[in-house]
């Protein structure tokens, strides 16, 4: 368990790189996931189109894919950055397709009266939906929301694995490989460091599903 | 009340199916401004999709429907619009379940109207006060019974500044010692002269508040008549058979 003291500094820092790297990814994966379930349950049959098209593309093809295709696909569409950008990209669009599911089977248990009351007192389609049925989606989407969010952050390792550098993984592959620390006592750092982070964030979760509920 | 003048509510020749059901046939109605109509029929009449059809809830396969003068747009910007102007009351209510009742009463005011918070809470205010559930103004729509929501519906519905109402069945989810303080606010709002179509089987509202009466059986318009030539004298088969069966009892 030396490693874990001796190296703490790089432990910290690969740390704070994951959490970096989530915090832009769950931000992102939220917003593109409710854009894309706006855009599934639209009456624009186009938009409709892309939303499935999207999840389907997304939601199918395994991580690593999706991040080599950002790496070396978006350089060839003129896109340049960082690998870190492209691993919160991949992880994002990834994450996005979850994230939308779980969003239209919260969307989907809102009865449709209120739909229709929306509609019937003027407001627009967009309006219906940010004022009156996403508000009352999400409180039934934090559960499963959770589980997307955090199964996204122990996705980040891919990115990691991709050489996005700086993170918790390219910390532990350093340690092993180039540094000849023990394996087992260096992963047990790097699993530390994931639970500090999914950990707080389900406990997070459960707190913002209560609050939520009371609200009701 | 004048017949003359462009009708508040036109509808021409409409017709809808629900798949293989023909819901709607060839429906020709037009409701004069300040005009309180009823719709009676049996259950699968077709007389909630008619109801539902003039604000495009439901659409339509065929013929028009025209509000004051417009005809109804497509989905859009213009729809909702036209929306705006027509207040609805469903038969579960339907408040905004996430919104407080007062927040119920303002929402579209706000975002719609473009009303200012202050102006729409003291109108919003005004409306409750009148239905009699001001002092209820910070619970959840959960929170009160059937009947203080469905005056709450009508007062949102109202606070639009709409040119017709619509009620769909406004006292068919209600204990019994509910329907009547709900049928007293909207007869109070008919003797204000409100337009309204409403789709009940409250008979004594008929009675007391309607112009007129409208009595749908297998999607059609069966009768068109005032409520007393209507209860003491139906012309067709299929009302009288109607009104046999729920006035014996």
């Amino acid at each position: 368990m030396g490693v874990l003291i001796e190296q703490f500094p790089l432990y910290v820092s690969g740390f704070l790189g994951t959490l970096r790297l989530c915090v832009f990814a769950a931000i992102g994966s939220l917003v593109l996931g409710t854009v894309i379930a706006a855009c599934r349950v639209s009456p624009v049959p186009p938009l409709r189109a892309l939303g499935s098209a999207w999840v389907t593309v997304f939601r199918n093809t395994p991580l690593a894919v999706v991040l080599f295709a950002v790496a070396f696909g978006l350089p060839e569409l003129g896109v340049n950055g960082s690998y870190f950008w492209f691993g919160v990209a991949g992880l994002t669009f990834y994450t996005s397709a979850f994230v939308c599911e779980a969003v239209r089977s919260g969307i989907n248990s809102v009865p449709p009266g209120q739909a229709e009351a929306a509609r019937a007192v003027g407001l627009t389609f967009t309006q219906s939906l940010s004022l009156v049925i996403l508000p009352q989606a999400f409180r039934t989407v934090v559960p499963p929301l959770g589980s997307v969010i955090i199964a996204m952050i122990k996705n980040s390792a891919i990115a990691g694995a991709f050489g996005i550098g700086g993170d918790l993984f390219a910390v532990g592959s350093t340690l092993t490989s180039a540094q000849g620390y023990a394996a087992a006592a260096t992963l047990f750092g790097v699993l530390l460091g994931y639970l500090v982070l999914t950990i707080p964030a389900g406990i997070g979760l459960a707190r913002l599903e209560k609050k939520l509920a009371v609200a009701r | 009340m004048t017949e003359t003048g462009t009708p508040m509510i036109r509808m021409a020749a409409v017709d809808k199916h629900f798949g293989e059901l023909h819901v709607l046939k060839d429906i020709n109605l037009e409701v004069a401004a300040g005009q309180v109509v009823v719709v009676l029929g049996p259950s699968g009449s077709g007389k909630s999709t008619l109801c539902r059809t003039i604000n495009r809830l439901e659409p339509i396969d065929g013929g028009e429907i025209a509000i004051d003068g417009k005809a109804l747009p497509a989905e859009g910007k213009a729809l909702a619009g036209l929306r705006a102007d027509v207040g609805m009351v469903f038969q579960s209510f339907n408040l905004f379940a996430h919104k407080t009742i007062l927040e119920n009463v303002m929402l579209a005011p706000t975002k719609v109207r473009r009303q200012n918070k202050a102006e729409a809470e003291k109108n919003a205010m005004r409306l409750l006060e009148r239905v009699g559930i001001a002092n209820q103004k910070d619970k959840y729509p959960a929170q009160l019974s059937g009947g203080q929501q469905q005056r709450v519906a009508i007062a949102r519905a109202l606070a639009m500044g709409p040119k017709v109402m619509l009620f769909d069945e406004p006292t068919s989810a209600l204990d019994p010692e509910m329907v009547n303080e709900v049928l007293d606010v909207m007869t109070t709002l008919a003797k204000e002269g409100m337009t309204m179509l409403v789709v009940t089987h409250e008979m004594g509202f008929a009675r007391r508040a309607a112009h007129r009466v409208i009595f749908m059986a297998d999607g059609e318009i069966v009768e068109d008549a005032t409520p007393d030539d209507f209860f003491t004298n139906p012309t067709s088969d299929r009302a009288k058979d109607f009104l046999g069966k729920i006035l014996t009892h």
